[in-house]
C-alpha cells in the first residue's frame, strides 16, 4: 500500500547544547490523520525534538519540511502560524490571567481592534465544556490544580486557529507528555479528542510514558535512546516487552519483580495524628492516623482533595480547624518550617513553580532542604555532601550524573527526581509524595517505588499520592479514599482491594 | 459519612470556594485604595470643614496639581504591569520641561511644533530604552538607571540655570480652565485623564494590552505560547518614555520654567503611586484605575498637611512611607493566600 505523504517530515536533526549532544541525526515524520508517540527514557530527547521543530531552540543541524515545504521557525509564534499547535512538557501558560484568557490570548475575538471579552469567554466555556470540564472559565488559573492547568493548556491548543478565522488552523497537533498529572476520566476525555481531530486528518504528536495509554490510542511510534533514533513502528506490530527493550536497550524485567511484592508487616506505633483537621476551602476536616512504616496511599479523583489533604499535613496551607500530634507532641502547622522540624517532608506535585530552582546546580538543588533543617550556619561537610548527593543521583539514576549541572537544563522526568532526591536526602519520619513519579520513565518508575518500600520498611511513614490507581495500590498499607473534598473512607490494603473497589467507594462516597 | 451520599453530582475539579474567590480577586487592592482615599477625604472633611475642605474645587485641585504625576504614573503602570521598571521617568520630565523652556523661549518655536518635539524625544528615549532591555537581555533596572544618568545630564547640557517661560502662548494655555460641577480642571488634568481612559481601554481592550499582562505573568510561559513579545516590550518602554514626556510638558504648565532639577526623583512617587494603586511590583497583576487612586490618595495626602497648617511637608514622605509599607504587606498577603 503506497503510504500517503508526510505532513511533517525532519531528517538528520541535530541539536548540540554546551556539553551534551541531545540529538544526533534524527528522523521524525508525521502523517496526517494519525495519532503517532514520541518514546525514550527520560532525557532521551523527546522534548529537545519538540522546542527543536518548533523554533524555541534553534537547529544545529537537519532539515525540516512541512507539507513538502522546507521551513525553519525562529520562534513558537511562527509554528503556531503555520499550523503547529503545541502543548510544551510542563504547563506554560499564565496564571495571573483568567482561564478564559489562557485560551484566547494571542487570538482573541477583536472588532475594529477591540476584544470582544463576551464572546471570548462564551467561546471559551464552549471549549472547555466540550472537553468535559466543569470549571469556571473567569477564574484565574491560579486557582486550579496542576490537571486542570494541564487541561486548559490543552483546550487552548486545540481551540483551532484564529477566532475571525485567519492563522492556519491547526495541522499538527504536539502534547509533549499531556497525560501526566491526569486522572483516568480526563485521559478518556483527551483521547476521544484525540481521535475526533485525527478523523479531521490532524497529525498529532503524543508524549507519554505511560505504555498503555500508547497502546490504546496510537497508531505509529517512534523510540528515541540518548538522542538518536532507534527505530519507527506501526503499534501493531511491536509488542511492549519489544518497546521496553527498544527503549532501555535492554529487556528489563525489574518491573515485574515488583508486581508480587509483599508489603511488610511490621508497621510500628503511631507517628502523627490529624484530629478533625480541615480548611475551608480546601478539605472537610479528617481525622488520620499515620504510623511508623506505614504507606498511606490517596486515591480520589481529580480536584477531590489529595493535595489539598497533604498540603495541610505539612503547614503549607494553614488548617482552620482540629490539630496535629506528631509524636506525641501537637505541632501548630503555621508554617512548613514546624512541619519540617517535626521531621515531615513534602515533595511537591508542581515542580516548576513550588520545588526546584533552576539556575542552581543539580548538587545544591538536591542538598538545598537537608541544609536547611541543619541551619546555615552548620554547613554540611564537603566529603560528606559530595557522597550523599552522589549516592542519589545513582540511585535514582539521574542523568546527567553530573552534579554540576544546572536543573533547569535536565529533562523533565530527570528534574522530577532531583526533587524527590531532595526530600529523601533528609531522611523525613513522614515522607509527604504527592504525585512522585510524574512524568517519570517506566525503569525509574519501577526503581522509585522500590526505594519507597525499602524506606518503609526501615521504618519511614510515607504519605503516596498517585493519579495511578495501580501504583497506590502495590504501594500501601492502608487507601484513604477522597471525594469532593472529603475523606471518604480508609480502606486496609488487602487481596479484595482491587482498583474497581476503590472506583466504586469513590462513587458512592461511602464510609467504611 | 452521610452528607456524601446526598451530593451524588461528580466533583467539582476543584472550583475555589467563594470566600477564597473574593479573597484572591484581583480587583481587591485597587478597592482597598480607593476605600482608603475615600476614608482619609472623610476625615478631611470633618477636620477642616470650616476651613474650606468642603467646596469641590479643593477636590478638583487634586487633579490639577496631580495631573503630571498622573501621567507619569500611567506610563509606569504599563511596565510594572510587564514585569519591568522605569527609573528614567522623573530625568526624562526633567528633560522635556529643559528642551520645552529652551526651544520655546532661546528658540522661539511656537508650541505646535515644540510639543510634538518633546513627546518625540521622549518616546524616542523610551524606545532606545526597550531596544536594549530586550536585545541585549539586560536588567530593565539597569538600562533605565543608565536611563536617569543619561537624560539629568542632558539637562545640564542645554543650560546649567533655570529657563523660566514667559511666552505669552504658554502662560494661556497654562491658566487656562474648563468649568466642571462647581469648580474648574486645568488643561493638563484634562489632559492626564483623557491619557488614563486611554491607559485603560488599552490595557482592558486591545491584544497589546493582555499581552503586557501576559508577559508579567510569566514571560517564558508568554514565549512558548506563542506570543510575540519582543515588540511588546519595546513598545511598553517606548510608552512609558512618552508619557514621561507628556508628563514633562504637563510640569512645564504647570511650573512655567524649565530647570535641570525639576521633578528629581518623581519616578519614585510614580512607582509609589502605581503599587499603592494595587499593581504587583513583580508585574502581571493590576489596574490602571488602582494607579488613579494611588495618585489621589498621595495628593490627598500633601492636602491633608497643608490644611493642618502646622506640619512640616517632610510629614508628606513620611507617610507615604507608612503607606507604601502597609499596601507592601497588603499585597504580600494577598498573593501568599491565592497561591493555594
Ligand atoms: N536548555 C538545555 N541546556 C542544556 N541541556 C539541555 C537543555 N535542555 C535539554 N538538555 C539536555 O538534553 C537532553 C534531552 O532532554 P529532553 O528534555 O529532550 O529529554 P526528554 O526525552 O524530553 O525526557 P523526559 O522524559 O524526562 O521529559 C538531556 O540530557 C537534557 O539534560
Ligand atoms: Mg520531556
Amino acid at each position: 500500500m503506497a503510504e500517503p505523504l508526510p505532513v511533517l517530515e525532519m531528517t538528520g536533526i541535530v541539536k548540540e547544547f554546551p556539553g551534551v549532544r541531545a540529538l544526533s541525526g534524527v528522523d521524525f515524520r508525521l502523517f496526517p490523520g494519525e495519532i503517532h508517540a514520541l518514546l525514550g527514557e527520560n532525557g532521551a530527547g523527546k522534548s529537545t525534538l519538540i522546542k527543536v521543530l518548533t523554533g524555541v531552540y534553534s537547529l544545529d543541524g537537519g532539515t525540516v519540511t512541512l507539507n513538502g515545504t522546507s521551513v525553519r521557525f525562529h520562534s513558537p509564534s511562527q509554528a503556531q502560524q503555520a499550523g503547529i499547535s503545541t502543548v510544551y512538557q510542563e504547563v506554560n501558560l499564565c496564571p495571573n490571567l483568567s482561564v478564559a484568557e489562557n485560551i484566547f490570548i494571542g487570538r482573541e475575538p477583536t472588532r475594529f481592534g477591540r476584544i470582544q471579552w463576551k464572546r471570548l469567554r462564551r467561546e471559551a466555556a464552549e471549549l472547555v465544556d466540550r472537553l468535559g470540564l466543569d470549571i469556571d472559565v473567569e477564574a484565574p488559573l491560579s486557582s486550579y490544580p496542576l490537571a486542570v492547568q494541564q487541561l486548559v493548556a490543552i483546550v487552548r491548543s486545540v481551540g483551532t486557529g484564529d477566532a475571525d478565522g485567519q492563522g492556519a488552523g491547526t495541522k499538527v497537533l504536539i502534547l509533549d507528555e499531556p497525560t501526566s498529572s491526569l486522572d483516568r476520566d480526563e485521559v478518556l476525555e483527551l483521547f476521544a479528542l484525540m481521535r475526533r481531530l485525527k478523523g479531521e486528518g490532524v497529525a498529532i504528536l503524543f508524549v507519554s510514558h505511560f505504555l498503555d495509554q500508547i497502546y490504546e490510542v496510537c497508531d505509529r511510534m517512534t523510540v528515541l535512546r540518548n538522542g538518536t533514533l532507534v527505530g519507527e513502528h506501526m503499534v501493531r506490530d511491536l509488542d511492549q516487552v519489544g518497546l521496553v527493550q527498544l527503549m532501555i536497550g535492554k529487556a528489563l524485567d525489574q518491573l515485574e519483580e515488583l508486581h508480587d511484592h509483599q508489603l511488610h508487616a511490621d508497621v510500628g506505633e503511631s507517628l502523627l495524628k490529624a484530629d478533625g483537621v480541615g480548611r475551608t476551602g480546601g478539605i472537610a476536616p479528617f481525622d488520620l492516623e499515620i504510623k511508623k512504616g506505614e504507606v498511606i496511599g490517596l486515591a480520589g479523583l481529580l480536584g477531590s482533595g489529595r493535595t489539598e489533604l497533604a498540603r495541610l499535613l505539612f503547614g503549607a496551607d494553614q488548617p482552620d480547624t482540629g490539630k496535629v500530634t506528631i509524636g506525641g507532641k501537637q505541632v501548630s502547622m503555621s508554617a512548613p518550617n514546624d512541619a519540617i522540624a517535626a521531621g515531615v517532608a513534602f515533595c511537591s506535585e508542581n515542580r516548576k513553580t513550588e520545588g526546584l530552582v533552576p539556575d542552581l546546580t543539580v548538587r545544591e538543588n538536591i542538598i538545598l532542604a537537608l541544609q536547611a533543617t541543619r541551619g546555615w550556619t552548620r554547613p554540611i561537610p564537603v566529603a560528606q555532601r559530595d557522597e550523599l548527593v552522589a549516592k542519589y543521583i545513582k540511585a535514582l539514576d539521574i542523568r546527567p550524573a553530573n552534579p554540576e549541572a544546572r536543573v533547569g537544563q535536565l529533562s523533565g522526568g530527570n528534574q522530577q527526581k532531583v526533587l524527590l532526591a531532595r526530600w529523601l536526602i533528609t531522611r523525613p519520619k513522614l515522607l509527604i509524595l504527592d504525585e512522585p513519579t510524574r512524568g517519570i520513565d517506566i525503569g525509574a518508575k519501577a526503581e522509585i517505588q522500590k526505594l519507597v518500600v525499602s524506606l518503609s520498611e526501615e521504618g519511614m511513614a510515607v504519605l503516596y499520592i498517585a493519579a495511578e490507581l495501580e501504583e497506590v495500590l502495590r504501594l500501601s498499607h492502608t487507601i484513604g479514599v477522597l471525594r469532593d473534598r472529603k475523606l471518604v473512607a480508609q480502606l486496609a490494603n488487602g487481596p479484595e482491594i482491587t482498583p474497581t473497589r476503590i472506583l466504586e467507594t469513590i462513587a458512592s462516597g461511602e464510609h467504611q | 459519612m452521610t452528607t456524601t451520599t446526598q451530593q451524588p453530582k461528580a466533583p467539582s475539579n476543584g472550583t475555589p470556594s467563594r470566600a477564597a474567590r473574593v479573597l484572591a480577586d484581583r480587583r481587591l487592592p485597587v478597592l482597598v485604595t480607593a476605600g482608603l482615599f475615600l476614608v482619609m477625604y472623610a476625615i478631611g472633611l470633618s477636620r477642616y470643614q470650616n476651613y474650606g475642605f468642603a467646596e469641590t474645587q479643593v477636590f478638583l485641585n487634586l487633579f490639577i496639581d496631580n495631573s503630571y504625576l498622573l501621567v507619569a504614573a500611567v506610563g509606569a503602570t504599563f511596565v510594572i504591569l510587564s514585569g519591568g521598571i522605569d527609573l528614567s521617568v522623573g530625568s526624562v520630565i526633567g528633560f522635556t520641561t529643559m528642551l520645552t523652556a529652551w526651544l520655546v523661549e532661546k528658540q522661539g518655536l511656537p508650541l505646535v511644533i515644540v510639543i510634538p518635539i518633546a513627546l518625540g524625544v521622549g518616546a524616542f528615549g523610551g524606545y532606545l530604552m526597550g531596544y536594549v532591555i530586550q536585545n541585549f537581555e539586560i536588567q530593565p533596572f539597569i538600562v533605565t538607571l543608565a536611563g536617569l544618568f543619561l537624560f539629568r545630564g542632558l539637562c545640564l547640557v542645554i543650560s546649567k540655570e533655570s529657563i523660566s517661560i514667559t511666552d505669552s502662548s504658554v502662560s494661556s494655555m497654562a491658566q487656562a480652565q474648563v468649568s466642571v460641577g462647581g469648580g474648574f480642571l486645568s488643561i493638563g488634568a484634562i489632559v492626564s485623564l483623557v491619557v488614563l481612559a486611554a491607559a485603560f481601554y488599552v490595557l482592558h481592550y486591545t491584544r497589546f494590552g493582555r499581552r503586557v499582562y501576559a508577559i508579567g505573568g510569566n514571560e517564558q510561559s508568554a514565549l512558548l505560547m506563542g506570543l510575540p513579545q519582543g515588540g511588546t516590550k519595546i513598545a511598553v518602554y517606548t510608552m512609558s518614555g512618552f508619557c514621561s514626556a507628556l508628563a514633562g510638558l504637563l510640569f512645564t504648565l504647570y511650573i512655567q520654567s524649565g530647570d535641570p532639577l525639576h521633578a528629581t526623583g518623581l519616578e519614585l512617587d510614580a512607582i509609589a503611586a502605581v503599587v499603592i494603586g494595587g499593581t504587583l511590583l513583580t508585574g502581571g497583576s493590576g489596574y490602571v484605575v488602582g494607579t488613579l487612586f494611588g495618585v489621589l490618595v498621595l495628593g490627598l495626602i500633601k492636602s491633608l498637611i497643608q490644611f493642618e497648617g502646622t506640619l512640616s511637608s517632610w510629614w508628606t514622605k513620611i507617610a507615604t512611607g507608612v503607606l507604601l509599607c502597609a499596601f507592601i504587606l497588603i499585597q504580600r498577603t494577598m498573593t501568599a493566600r491565592r497561591k493555594t
